[in-house]
C-alpha cells in the first residue's frame, strides 16, 4: 500500500496542511509500482528530499492501459454523453478552485516557482482551461456534406478510441510528458487531460518525475469529482522506461507530448516503429521579442521582462531573444536592466519574492553551462551571470549583449532567466534575424504603428505572436509550434481536433448499380 | 537538354500520338538530372496481347533524379514561395489558376487516359471515366477553396484582439503511388496549391508518364515557375531525400505501411516535418441477411475487383450472414466468373479486368494465393494466372479461411477475396475490427438501425452503407489505426496543408 505524504506549511504566504498519496494512480486507486521501487522528490529551494513516491515501470503502463481500455469500453467514450462528461469536468474545476492554495503550495515546493505565481498564474489558468473544455464536451460536431439527393454523407468526430467490444482491444489516448514538463506541472496536466476528456478519450499520463506532486494531488481531486475509474491514470516514472513504454504501446492510438525537441523526436520514431499513432508535440523555442523605435517604451520593458522572467525563464515560450531597434536601444537596455536587477530572488514562500530556484539540479547545471558558453564565446554579461547563494538552485536574471548569431546562447533554448539583447536597424533585417532559427513557437512585437506591428506579426514564423504584450494566454486561443517547435495545437477548438478521429459515413439512399 | 519521346497509340478507344517530356520539371523548366540517369517505363500489358499498340513493352526512357535534384527543386520552390506564391499570391488568383488547370486536364482527358492505360494497365474507359474524371473534379473542387481559407477571430476580452491565420507551410513534399497515378497526384496537388504551398512531387518511378504530361499543363495554365516541381526517381534516393529534407516542412505520402513508417521516422530524425500518411487497408464488407442481395453483390464485387484489387480501400474481407450465405455465394461466384471472362486488353471496350501493374506486384499476389492454398483455405474460384503473358490474374475467392491466415490479415493488393460466414451483429463487428488497419468498411442492410449502428462501430475512416468506394472530393478520406495519419479531401484536407498562427494584439492590457 502506498503511503501519504503530509506536509504542514507555515510560511508568510501560506499556512496549511497538504496530503498527497505517493502511489501510482490506476483505476481511481493509489497503488504501488509493480517493482515497488521509488523515486526521490527533491526540494529545489534546498536541494533536499521532500518525499519518495512510487516508481512505475512498463508493466504498470500495461496495467494502466488495460484499466483505461475497460473504462473506454464501458463508462466513458461513446458510452457517456458529452453533457455528462462536461458536468464531471465542471466538478473537477470546482474542486480545484477549492484547493487553489494547496495546489499552489505543492507546485511552489516541488517546482520552485513562487507561491503567488503558482496560485495566480498556473493554478488559476489551469482552472480556466478545465472550465473551458467542460463547455466543449457536448459541442463536438461533425459535418453533413451535401453531395446529391441519392446519398447522405456525414462525418463523426469520434474519440480516438472507437466503441469497443469486450473481446477486442479498444484504444486509448495516451499522454506523455517529459522531464522538461517540470516547468508548469499543474497547468500542463490540464492542457492535456481537459480536451482529451471532453472528447471522450481515456488517459494514461506520465508526469515529470521531478515534479509529480501536483499531478498526484490532482488524482485525488479526480476521484472526488466522480470521474469513473480508469478514465485518468497516472504512472510516474522515468522517460526511458515509462515514457518509452507509452510511446511504443500498441494499444495506444494517440500520444501528446510536451518537452524537449530531442525527446519529441524519440516519441515520433517510436510511433513510426509501433502502431503509427498520431503524435502531437509541444517542444522548445528560442523566441524573438521585437521592440521597434515607436513602441511604448515602459510598456515594452514590462512585457519583455514578463516575457523572459515568467517562471524564471523555464517556459518554452520565453522571449529569450530580444531585438531592439537602434533608436531606442540604449534607453530600453537601461530600463530593462533596472527591471532585471530589481527582481527579488528567494524562497518561493517568502514575502515579496519574484523568482524562486530552478526546478532541479540538472536544469540548474544546464543553465549555468549556457552562461559559461556565452562568456567563453565572447558575449558581454550585461547583468547577472551568476548563481545566487550557495544552497538551492538560484540563478540571477541575466542579460547578454554583444552576441553573434552563431553563438549557442543565441541559437539554443536555455530554459532559464537568460536573455540576449540584439540591436537591429530595420523591419526586413529584424524579420530575417527573428526567423533565423529552427524553432517557431512564439514571438512578440512592440510598435504603436498598426501596419508595422501586424505586418511583422504575420511575417514571423511562429505559432503564436503577441503584439504589445507577451506570455498572455487565453484558453480559447490555440498554442503550438511552427517548424521544430512542434506538431499540432493545444488550447482552443483546435485542440479538439487532436483528440478526435474523423469518420466519413456514406449512406446510399437509392443509387443502384446496374 | 532533356528530350521528348512520342508515344503512338492506335486502338479503337484512342488513336493518336502523345509527346512526353522525359526530363525533370523544376522551376518551370525541363531539365536533366544533376547526375544524368534514366529509367525505362514499361507497359504492363504484353505486346502479344495488344498487337495494335505500336510501342513494345518499353514505352519510354525518362530521367530519374537524386537527392541533388531534390535540393535544386526545393530551392526553386522556396524562391517561388517567397516571391510569387504562398502569401504573395491572393487566394482568388490561385483559385483561378487551379480552375484553369482543371479545364486543361478536361481538354486533354483522352490523352491522359491513354497514358494511364498504357503505363498502369488500366482499361481505357475506366481510366477516363473514373481516374481522370475524379482528378478533374478534385482539382476543380480545391480551386474553389483557394479564396476560402479562413482563420477565426476569438473573443477573449475587450482589451485584446485574438485571431488565427491558417498559413501555408511553404515547401511541401509529396510522394505518390503507382496504382492511381493521376488521381493520387490530384488529391495531393489540389489542396497543396489551393492553400498556397509549393510542391516537390515524386511520382512512382514505374508510372511517371501522366505526371510528366501534367507538368506541361501546369506550365500552360500559367503557374509561376517553382510552384510545382517533379523529381522522378526511386524511393530510396529521391523519396528519402524528400522525407529527410530540412527545408521541406510537410510531407504527404500514399503507399505501403512499411514505407509510411520510414517517412515518419525520417521526419523524427530531421526537422520534425508534419507527416500525413495514406497507407494500406484490409477493409471489411459486411452483408446482413436483410440486405438487397442483387445490389449488395454488385457493390461488393466493385469494392474489391475495381482496379484489379489494387486499391488501398479494396473490400478484401467479405463477411456474409449465415441465412443468406449460400445464396450470396452462388450469385457472387457468377459475377466474379463473368469478370474473369472479361479479362484482357485494357484498350478493348469490353474489357473489365486488366493486368496487374508490374511483375513485382504480380509475383507478390501470386505468393499470397499460394500461401492461402498452403494454409488450407479453399480456392472457391480463380486462384491462377490468366493466360501465359502479361501480369493477368484471375479474380479469386477464398472460402474456409481462419482469422490468423496471411490472406485474411495482410493487404494483398490484388483481386483476391476472403469470404467468411457470421452469425450476429456483435460477432461481425468484432471480426471486422480485428485488424491493424482501419481505412474503409462497407455494410449492407435495409434495416436503418442496424446499418448505421454497424457503420458507426467500424474502426475506420470511411464507412459505406449499401454502397462502396464512392470517394468524392468533398468527403474526407483517411485511416484509423495503422492505415494512416490525417485526412485527404474536403475541408479536412485544407487543415493538413495549413499551419495555425494565433495572433494576440494588446488593445489596452497593462502590466
Amino acid at each position: 500500500m502506498p503511503g501519504t505524504f503530509t506536509h504542514k506549511f507555515d510560511t508568510p504566504v501560506y499556512k496549511g496542511t497538504v496530503n498527497v498519496s505517493t502511489g501510482l494512480f490506476i483505476n481511481n486507486k493509489f497503488v504501488d509500482g509493480s517493482d515497488t521501487t521509488t523515486i526521490d522528490v527533491l526540494n529545489p529551494t534546498t536541494g533536499k528530499l521532500i518525499t519518495t513516491i512510487s516508481e512505475a515501470t512498463a508493466k504498470d503502463v500495461d496495467i494502466a492501459v488495460k484499466a483505461a481500455q475497460e473504462a473506454y469500453d464501458t463508462t466513458w467514450g461513446l458510452n457517456t454523453s458529452g453533457a455528462e462528461r462536461g458536468d464531471l469536468l465542471n466538478k473537477l474545476a470546482t474542486i480545484m478552485d477549492g484547493a487553489r492554495d494547496e495546489l499552489a503550495a505543492l507546485e511552489a515546493m516541488d517546482n520552485g516557482k513562487t507561491f503567488s505565481w503558482a496560485k495566480n498564474v498556473d493554478v488559476d489558468f489551469a482552472i480556466q482551461v478545465v472550465k473551458y473544455y467542460a463547455g466543449w464536451a457536448d459541442k463536438i460536431h461533425g459535418q453533413t456534406l451535401e453531395t446529391d439527393e441519392k446519398k447522405l454523407t456525414y462525418t463523426r468526430h469520434e474519440p480516438i478510441g472507437v466503441v469497443g467490444y469486450r473481446e477486442f482491444p479498444s484504444y486509448e489516448l495516451q499522454i506523455l510528458s517529459d522531464t522538461s514538463l517540470s516547468m508548469h506541472p499543474v497547468m500542463m496536466f490540464v492542457w492535456k487531460i481537459a480536451p482529451a476528456l471532453a472528447t471522450g478519450n481515456t488517459v494514461v499520463l506520465k508526469p515529470s518525475e521531478f515534479t509529480p506532486l501536483t499531478a498526484l494531488r490532482m488524482c485525488s481531486i479526480i476521484q472526488e469529482a466522480g470521474i469513473p475509474p480508469g478514465v485518468v491514470n497516472v504512472v510516474t516514472g522515468y522517460g526511458n522506461t515509462v515514457g518509452a513504454a507509452i510511446s511504443s504501446h500498441m494499444d495506444i492510438l494517440k500520444i501528446a507530448f510536451t518537452g524537449s525537441t530531442i525527446v519529441g523526436r524519440k516519441i515520433m520514431e517510436a510511433a513510426a516503429k509501433s502502431n503509427l499513432k498520431p503524435v502531437t508535440l509541444e517542444l522548445g523555442g528560442k523566441n524573438p521579442n521585437i521592440i521597434y523605435n515607436d513602441a511604448d517604451l515602459d510598456n515594452a520593458v514590462e512585457w519583455a521582462s514578463f516575457g523572459i522572467y515568467w517562471n524564471h525563464g523555464a517556459a518554452c515560450c520565453a522571449g529569450s531573444r530580444i531585438f531592439v531597434q537602434s533608436g531606442i536601444y540604449d534607453k530600453f537596455l537601461e530600463k530593462f536592466t533596472e527591471k532585471s536587477k530589481a527582481i527579488r530572488i528567494g524562497n518561493p514562500f517568502g514575502e515579496n519574492i519574484d523568482q524562486g530556484p530552478m526546478s532541479s539540479e540538472a536544469q540548474f547545471n544546464r543553465i549555468m553551462s549556457y552562461i559559461e558558453s556565452g562568456k567563453t564565446d565572447g558575449a558581454t554579461v550585461h547583468t547577472g551571470g551568476n548563481r545566487r547563494g550557495s544552497e538551492g538552485y538560484f540563478i540571477e536574471p541575466t542579460i547578454f549583449t554583444n552576441v553573434k548569431a552563431d553563438m549557442k546562447i543565441v541559437k539554443e533554448e536555455i530554459f532559464g532567466p537568460v536573455s540576449v539583447v540584439v540591436k537591429f536597424e530595420d523591419e526586413d533585417d529584424v524579420v530575417r534575424q527573428a526567423n533565423d532559427t529552427f524553432y517557431g513557437l512564439a514571438a512578440g512585437v512592440f510598435s504603436q504603428d498598426i501596419d508595422r506591428a501586424i505586418r511583422t506579426a504575420h511575417r514571423i514564423q511562429a505559432g503564436t505572436v503577441w503584439v504589445n504584450c507577451y506570455n498572455h494566454f487565453k484558453p480559447q486561443v490555440p498554442f503550438g509550434g511552427y517548424r521544430q517547435s512542434g506538431i499540432g495545437r493545444e488550447l482552443g477548438s483546435y485542440a479538439l481536433e487532436n483528440y478526435t478521429a474523423v469518420k466519413a459515413v456514406h449512406i446510399n439512399l437509392g443509387q443502384r448499380l446496374s | 537538354m532533356p528530350g521528348t519521346t512520342t508515344v503512338e497509340i492506335n486502338t479503337a478507344a484512342f488513336k493518336g500520338s502523345i509527346s512526353i517530356n522525359t526530363g525533370l520539371y523544376i522551376d518551370g523548366k525541363w531539365v536533366d538530372p544533376v547526375e544524368p540517369d534514366t529509367i525505362d517505363v514499361i507497359n504492363p500489358v504484353s505486346e502479344a496481347l495488344t498487337p495494335a499498340l505500336a510501342t513494345a513493352k518499353k514505352i519510354a526512357a525518362v530521367s530519374i533524379g537524386s537527392s541533388k535534384d531534390v535540393d535544386v527543386a526545393v530551392t526553386a520552390a522556396q524562391k517561388a514561395y517567397k516571391t510569387s506564391w504562398g502569401l504573395k499570391c491572393p487566394g482568388s488568383k490561385r483559385g483561378k489558376l487551379i480552375s484553369r488547370l482543371a479545364d486543361l486536364l478536361e481538354r486533354d482527358i483522352d490523352q491522359f487516359a491513354a497514358l494511364e492505360s498504357i503505363n498502369a494497365g488500366k482499361p481505357f474507359q475506366i481510366a477516363k471515366n473514373s481516374d481522370l474524371m475524379g482528378s478533374i473534379q478534385c482539382i476543380r473542387y480545391f480551386g474553389g477553396w483557394a479564396d476560402k481559407i479562413h482563420g477565426k477571430t476569438i473573443e477573449s476580452s475587450e482589451n485584446k484582439l485574438a485571431y488565427t491565420r491558417h498559413e501555408p507551410y511553404g515547401v511541401v513534399g509529396q510522394i505518390i503511388p503507382w496504382n492511381y497515378p493521376m488521381l493520387m497526384l490530384s488529391w495531393k496537388v489540389g489542396p497543396a496549391l489551393a492553400t498556397g504551398n509549393c510542391i516537390v512531387l515524386k511520382p512512382s518511378e514505374m508510372t511517371p508518364l501522366s505526371a510528366l504530361k501534367f507538368a506541361e499543363l501546369v506550365q500552360e495554365a500559367g503557374f509561376p515557375p517553382g510552384v510545382f516541381n517533379i523529381v522522378n526517381g526511386y524511393g530510396t534516393t529521391v523519396g528519402q531525400a524528400i522525407t529527410e529534407h530540412m527545408k521541406i516542412s510537410k510531407v504527404a505520402f500514399t503507399g505501403s505501411t512499411l514505407v509510411g513508417r520510414k517517412v515518419l521516422e525520417a521526419s523524427a530524425r530531421t526537422n520534425l516535418k508534419v507527416v500525413t500518411l495514406e497507407l494500406g487497408g484490409k477493409s471489411p464488407t459486411v452483408i446482413f441477411d436483410d440486405c438487397n442481395l442483387e445490389q449488395a453483390i454488385k457493390w461488393t464485387s466493385h469494392a474489391l475487383y475495381a482496379n484489379m484489387g489494387q486499391s488501398c480501400v479494396a473490400g478484401s474481407r467479405i463477411f456474409v450472414q449465415e441465412g443468406i450465405y449460400d445464396q450470396f455465394m452462388d450469385k457472387f461466384t457468377a459475377v466474379v466468373k463473368a469478370l474473369g471472362q472479361a479479362t484482357g486488353d485494357p484498350f478493348e471496350a469490353s474489357t473489365q479486368h486488366g493486368p496487374q501493374a508490374s511483375q513485382v506486384q504480380f509475383d507478390r499476389i501470386m505468393n499470397y494465393i499460394a500461401s492461402g492454398k498452403e494454409s488450407g483455405a479453399t480456392v472457391h474460384i480463380g486462384g491462377e494466372r490468366h493466360g501465359t503473358e502479361g501480369y493477368f490474374i484471375q479474380p479469386t475467392i477464398f472460402t474456409n479461411v481462419t482469422p490468423d491466415m496471411k490472406i485474411v490479415r495482410e493487404e494483398i493488393f490484388g483481386p483476391v477475396a476472403a469470404v467468411q460466414k457470421f452469425k450476429t451483429e456483435e460477432d461481425v463487428i468484432a471480426a471486422a475490427n480485428d485488424t491493424e488497419y482501419g481505412l474503409s468498411a462497407c455494410v449492407f442492410s435495409e434495416n436503418v438501425g442496424r446499418a448505421l449502428r454497424v457503420a458507426h462501430a467500424f474502426e475506420s475512416g470511411s464507412a459505406f452503407v449499401n454502397s462502396a468506394q464512392l470517394i468524392e472530393s468533398s468527403i474526407p478520406f483517411g485511416g484509423y489505426k495503422s492505415s494512416g495519419i490525417g485526412r485527404e479531401h474536403g475541408e479536412y484536407a485544407i487543415e493538413t496543408y495549413t499551419q495555425v498562427k494565433g495572433v494576440h494584439i494588446n488593445l489596452g492590457l497593462m502590466i
